[in-house]
């Protein structure tokens, strides 16, 4: 039995219990209604491990998702005698909508905006349930809130919300391994490589926040059930920041740590509840909290407990196979073609009308002084910049108007001249991610065909041993190496290297001549960018040559050398 | 007609405080790339200390603005040096959630020692004002827009025709680079922290006295600050201080023609109109990363 199926096992026999106990046991209301509070919270909390621990996005409104769904059933059965889960449904729907309405207008800028409109809608939130008083009751709040039928008893409804705290549990702590977890944290790790891996980044961070205010909407519905009574100022910013904290204390990345940081957070204002007497004291200590936290446990609790027992294994997949490499082939006659590309940046031409025939099969080398526009060329080819003039074909293809993810799609893969790994995941999970691409036809057979793909990959640059290590435990080449595992377990059509050989030693460089010859043995077609002109001649059959972002030279590489505006260029000899 | 002029002068006069903290938010995000969410209670920590020096201990008026703003120098570096530098070296997530902590402490320190009472502080001169035309010009609202006026200019001049105004530059547009300049970036941040904290104190002084001196005046002049930062342009000295008048004026028409109670979302809904037709803001921000 696999340590993942013994740990799912644990956790439902553990939520069964938890679920039993609160059906049975009798409390007496003070400890029912802290533990509604923290079970109902925890569901909102999750959300926030999606959005902030999985995929890195500030929220700072969850609250108001949770009013949006506390207010659907408040309203709803109490106005309008709509049925308790039908209203629970719609106020879940209603956080999903708002949440994925917010998420549109700002995931596309930088994370600044992300929080600011997060609060802005908070606050205006706030504004319209106090004011709005035909509709919302306005601050006198709601009351007689009815539970649904079969449980309407304090102790049943807890034990009903208990038993979805611990499904919408399982849910969390599961996504973080699917690919659509893995797609969150390569987004939270390193927004370039994402994209470059195939990963649409601005959808991926869209589900993250509608997931989150969803929970966060369950949350709010099951909290106005358990309460009966609702008002505008139990959701106000500071709850929004009070779910913030929760969220950071135990440990934003693990629903483990969610559901400990707020258990804590709702247990400890009951112990120093004298802090209340002041007003303004409880409130200031909580800040100063955040601020410690934030500095001392940057992963939290449950983050710092996890260090301590790490190196956890993983299904290790057997029998090791080899890796194959089938680059789709349609019959075209370049692999990838680049006509008349510009790229301009205000006055300056980078790259000024260059033209690119990369022939299938083989190496190709494109060479130039530094600033000579390789690596923009680079960047255009693969989506990073927009191109301003020109076209790019890949497999025959024109892909000039597609966003970088979709490139990758089409067949392109490509390593950066800095390396951009996902840095807290392991060497396995970084590879994983580059072999989930799209129009991946090797990837048949699920989830462990993905696997035994990542590992194949991992062992063809001699790393096989090391795929549960994360990144920071290796040196700068062998994460240079990991790098183009992640790019050949995408079975690329195209493999586009930007300076493979930059810092590395000797033998480094070596065993990268070598792997780049086996690469290309299986027919693969690399693009390399290098200024190490042994590798450059030793690997490459055709060469191209930049200057002042323009095509001074092409052709086979024996011949292109030779050419004196070649050596001009490079070594400014005049003739 | 009058009652409009009547209104673009109120909203000028509120606007121009909004720049004023607008100023200091883009200051710290170029200097360290970080959003200061307690920037609005610097504006509220000053009112309050004015309170105590001006009113509860009866000290003159310029005495007490003067302490007060050695208070904010104060108040910038020592949060500079607990709030900012131990993260300087962390994404931008942890070092915002950061400073969301401290505008949470700051303002709930307040509370908890001045308690949770509004408190009034009178306008610097005895005159309330005078009429114009049709115009009745506030002489509070007329130091505001004074004063504001002033420090713009002194900001430019500051950052276009003094060497630490070049070296404040040079360490918010590469500090890296400034590094290697023997420009002492710790230093440049120190500074740009006790600047803003002052900027954010002055505005939080001159608006004092035409609202009421509360812990949530920080929070509400907080955000509308930075959604005219948004406005104008996110990092755009220029764009701030535009983006704050018009934020000043929007919300006065707002509160004026369609609704009072819901005056504080008018600044937001303009905000997020913004960000779904022109995220770039009037100025334009530069965003780029390079691969």
């Amino acid at each position: 039995m696999s340590r993942s199926a013994i740990g799912q096992l644990v956790y439902a026999l553990l939520a069964a219990s938890l679920v039993a106990l609160t059906a049975t046991v009798k409390t007496d209301g003070y400890v029912a209604n802290i533990l509604m509070q923290a079970a109902t919270y925890a569901i909102a909390v999750f959300g926030l491990s999606i959005v902030l621990g999985l995929c890195g996005q500030i929220n700072l409104a969850q609250a108001a998702f949770f009013a949006l769904g506390a207010y659907a059933v408040a309203l709803g059965t109490v106005d309008h005698q709509l049925p308790f889960w039908l209203c629970l449904v719609g106020g879940m729907t209603l956080a999903l909508a708002a949440g994925a309405a917010l998420g549109l207008s700002t995931l596309r800028l930088g994370g600044h905006y992300l929080a600011m409109v997060t609060i802005s809608f908070q606050q205006i939130l706030t504004v319209v349930l106090i004011n709005a008083t035909g509709f919302t009751h306005g601050p006198d709040g709601v009351s007689s809130i009815p539970r649904p039928t079969g449980f309407t008893s304090v102790q049943a409804f807890l034990a009903l919300v208990v038993a979805i705290l611990a499904s919408s549990g399982y849910l969390v702590w599961r996504l973080a391994d699917t690919r659509l977890g893995r797609a969150m944290r390569a987004v939270r790790d390193n927004e370039l490589a994402a994209s470059a891996n195939g990963i649409d980044i601005f959808r991926t961070k869209l589900i993250a926040f509608a997931l989150a205010a969803l929970l966060a909407g369950l949350g709010g519905g099951l909290f106005a059930g358990g309460f009966s009574y609702i008002s505008p100022d139990q959701f106000a910013f500071a709850d929004s920041i009070v779910l913030l904290t929760m969220a950071l204390l135990g440990g934003a990345s693990s629903p483990v740590g969610a559901a400990i940081g707020t258990g804590l957070l709702i247990l400890i204002p009951e112990w120093l509840r004298f802090l209340k007497s002041v007003p303004g004291l409880y409130l200031a200590v909580y800040g100063l909290a955040v601020i410690l936290i934030v500095i001392f446990m940057p992963d939290g609790i449950w983050g710092y407990l996890g260090k301590l027992f790490q190196a956890r294994e993983r299904e290790r997949p057997k029998p090791a196979e080899q890796l194959t490499l089938h680059p789709v082939d349609s019959g075209a006659p370049m692999a990838l073609e680049v006509r008349g590309l510009r790229k301009n940046f205000g006055g300056l031409k980078a790259v000024d009308g260059v033209d690119l025939q990369v022939r299938r099969g083989g190496v190709h080398a494109l060479i130039g002084p530094n600033g000579s526009g390789k690596t923009t060329t680079l960047n255009v080819v693969t989506g990073l910049y927009r191109a301003s003039d020109g076209a790019i074909f890949v497999d025959g293809v024109d892909v000039t108007a597609l966003p970088a993810h979709k490139r990758t799609v089409a067949g392109l893969a490509r390593t950066f001249q800095n390396i951009r790994l996902f840095r807290s995941m392991t060497a396995l999970e970084n590879v994983v991610v580059g072999a989930e691409r799209d129009g991946n036809a090797l990837i048949k057979g699920g989830r462990s065909a993905l696997w035994r793909r990542a590992q194949a990959a991992l062992d063809f640059v001699g790393l096989g041993h090391r795929v549960d290590e994360r990144i920071p435990s290796f040196t700068y080449g062998h994460q240079r190496l990991i790098e183009i595992a992640r790019a050949l377990a995408a079975n690329p059509t195209v493999l586009l290297l930007d300076e493979p050989a930059a810092g590395l030693n000797l033998s480094e460089k070596k065993a990268l001549h070598d792997l780049l010859g086996r690469i290309a043995a299986q027919g693969l077609t690399i693009l390399l960018i290098d200024h190490d002109m042994t590798l450059v001649a030793g690997a490459a059959r055709h060469v191209t040559v930049l200057n002042f972002g323009r095509r001074i030279a092409d052709g086979e590489t024996a011949d292109v050398l030779r050419q004196p505006d070649v050596a001009a260029a490079y070594l400014g000899v005049s003739e | 007609m009058d009652f409009f002029l009547q209104l673009l002068f109120t909203g000028i006069g509120i606007g121009a405080v909004y720049a004023l903290v607008a100023l200091g938010f883009v200051l710290i995000f170029r200097a360290t790339s970080v959003v200061n969410f307690a920037q609005g209670e610097f504006s509220m920590v000053a009112a309050y200390l004015m309170v105590v020096f001006a009113v509860d201990l009866g000290w003159p008026y310029w005495v007490a603005f003067l302490i007060s703003i050695a208070g904010m120098a104060l108040l910038g570096a020592v949060f500079n040096l607990t709030v900012y530098y131990p993260l300087r070296n962390r994404s931008f997530l942890p070092v915002l959630i950061s400073t969301i902590g401290a505008s949470i402490f700051l303002s709930n320190s307040v509370l908890a020692l001045y308690g949770p009472q509004p408190q009034v502080l009178p306008g610097w001169l005895e005159t309330p004002g005078f009429q114009l035309g049709p115009v009745y010009l506030d002489s509070q609202y007329l130091i505001i827009i004074g004063v504001t006026l002033v420090l713009v200019g002194f900001q430019y001049w500051l950052f276009e025709r003094t060497l630490l105004g070049k070296k404040l530059q040079a360490t918010s547009q590469d500090k890296e680079m400034a590094t290697l300049l023997g420009i002492p970036v710790a230093e440049m941040i120190m500074i740009t922290f006790v600047y803003s904290a002052v900027l954010g104190g002055i505005a939080g002084i001159l608006v004092a006295p035409v609202l009421f001196v509360s812990i949530q005046m920080g929070s509400t002049i907080a955000l509308k600050a930075f959604a005219a930062t948004i406005i104008g342009g996110f990092g755009d000295i220029a764009g701030a201080i535009l983006g704050g008048f018009a934020i000043g004026v929007i919300e006065t028409f707002g509160a004026a023609y369609i609704s009072v109670p819901f005056k504080d979302a008018f600044a937001f809904l303009v905000l997020i109109l913004f960000l779904i037709v022109r995220p770039q803001g009037i100025f334009g921000e530069r965003v780029a990363e390079k691969a």
